[in-house]
């Protein structure tokens, strides 16, 4: 117990004097699955718009794949990167293992599934009301669909930040592809892994720390958002 | 409530601009051991070497077992690992070439103070593994192929003991400094590498002790190589040369062997040849 209390003791002193080291592992963090997010995003919000505003054959089926994949274990994600980007694999003359772009691509495939299937959820979950009245009111299919939309902003809005944390919080993948290298592709979770191992548990309590302030700042900025929504609907 | 969204993205997006497209000119990816990232040995003699040649080298630690993988897929430029068969055998396959040794260091078997299967006054490692296996106590094992894994394999074949399927034998596929963290919990006795258990024991204050050395099985001997470019034509070859040379000359060696742990302690003694 005494340890711990003296691990958060540091942890918070460590926090107080940033050193440029730490500093990079926080950015770099930031930057790849901040990358990984917007790509996820572009892709999966049309996506899974397109699945829950359209009744397609294969509907139901896409819907179930998306779920298994929210599910996907990191390791297994990264270990198909790590054989596709390998020298040795099909896209190896890229040169892309072991750097932030084949992390950025194991955080895509993990938010890329959770993104689309909770912006699937909130489309489908917007009252059918909404839809019919549009078509009274002489709306075009395309303008009812830009109306359902915006009644689940957001919900869409949530399913993005979900997939934050989801990119922000994977440690299994990016180890493997991106081969925590020292003041390149080491980011806050791999570095609490390696401190973790090293027995430096300071340091990777006060990382763990910071990772908790972000996604607190992020939820607090959704929380912003939502409750500036709410007060628009109302008026 | 778009802007909003916009904002944010952009402001993500901004973020990321820099930083990933960074491409430093000269580097070469080094396949190694947790053994050599851990300790700080790289952290000691990269920047002596970049200073000097201007070429960064960029660590990416693996058990020795997955390290000579990553070389045999062309996915580093050059290894520094501890098992000399298996670095031979990948030298005769043709996908490593220029091996050196470099440094050496030892084993250790550690275990609990109390010392329950009451090794303490042996002389031979696989005499010691023989009792911890009467006794069953538990052994916790690398179990991840890498040198300190192969080495222990060795000492077991020696000993006459199948360790497969035994209760007590906990195979964790881990690296040393968590395998050892392991042992600390279970109550259990590991091989180690000096390097590492002199860096843990320092900090953690744990309830262990060295229970045999100085067993000449217990030599680790640290041997470095070049991917072979005729095997990978994208490898940086040149540059690895340049790193290879580097380590086995007299400034290389010096350097190796006036890095100290925080304690002191000459971790790895320079040999090459």
């Amino acid at each position: 117990m005494n340890s711990m209390t003296e691990g958060f003791l540091k942890a918070f002193s460590l926090i107080c004097n940033l050193n440029q080291e730490l500093l990079d592992i926080i950015l770099l963090s930031l930057k790849v699955s901040g990358i990984a997010l917007i790509i996820s995003s572009i892709i999966g919000v049309p996506a899974g718009a397109i699945i829950g505003l359209k009744k397609f054959s294969g509907r139901g089926f896409i819907i179930t794949l998306l779920n298994t994949f929210m599910g996907l274990p990191p390791v297994v994600v990264g270990l198909f990167v790590y054989l596709l980007l390998s020298r040795s694999g099909p896209l190896g003359f890229m040169g892309l293992l072991y750097t932030p772009s084949a992390m950025v691509a194991a955080q895509t495939i993990l938010a890329l599934p959770i993104v689309a299937s909770l912006c699937h959820s909130a489309i489908v979950a917007v009252d059918p009301i909404i839809g019919q009245a549009a078509i009274t009111l002489g709306a075009t299919p395309y303008q009812k669909a830009v109306a359902i939309i915006r009644e689940a902003r957001y919900g869409i809005l949530s399913s993005i930040i979900a997939g934050f944390g989801r990119a922000m919080a994977e440690v299994g993948a990016i180890l493997i592809v991106g081969g925590n290298i020292a003041g390149y592709t080491r980011v806050m979770t791999t570095t609490i892994a390696l401190e973790t191992d090293k027995g430096n548990f300071e340091l990777a309590l006060a990382l763990g720390v910071i990772l908790l302030i972000i996604s607190l700042l992020i939820n607090i900025a959704l929380h912003l958002i939502q409750r500036k929504g709410m007060a628009e609907t109302i008026r | 409530m778009k802007k909003t969204v916009l904002i944010i993205l952009l402001f993500l997006g901004a973020l990321c601009l820099p930083g990933v497209i960074t491409a430093a000119e000269k580097e070469i990816i080094c396949a190694s051991t947790t053994s050599t990232e851990n300790s700080g040995l790289f952290g000691y003699i990269l920047p002596i070497f970049e200073k000097k040649t201007g070429i960064k080298v960029k660590v990416v630690a693996r058990g020795t077992g997955a390290a000579i993988e990553m070389g045999r897929r062309g996915d580093a430029d050059v290894a520094l690992v501890h098992a000399k068969e298996q670095e031979l055998e990948a030298v005769d396959e043709g996908f490593f070439v220029n091996r050196h040794e470099v440094m050496y260091n030892d084993f250790l078997i550690i275990g609990p103070a109390d010392d329950p299967a009451r090794i303490k006054g042996l002389k031979s490692a696989s005499k010691a593994f023989q009792k911890i296996a009467t006794a069953g106590i538990p052994f916790v094992s690398r179990g991840d192929n890498s040198g300190t894994h192969t080495k222990e394999l060795t000492i077991w074949k020696k000993a006459g003991i199948e360790t497969k399927g035994q209760k007590w034998y906990l195979e964790v596929g881990q690296g040393m400094e968590k395998t050892q963290r392991i042992a600390v919990e279970k109550r259990a006795y590991t091989l180690t590498d000096r390097g590492t258990w002199l860096a843990t024991k320092a900090k953690d204050n744990v309830e262990m002790r060295i229970v045999l050395e100085d067993d000449p099985i217990l030599f680790n001997q640290y041997g470095v190589m070049a991917v072979n470019p005729e095997k990978h034509k994208h490898v940086k070859y040149r540059e690895a040369m340049e790193f290879v040379n580097w380590l086995i000359s007299k400034e290389g060696q010096q350097a190796i062997g006036s890095f100290k742990d925080k304690n002191g302690n000459q971790l790895f003694i320079p040999n090459a040849k």
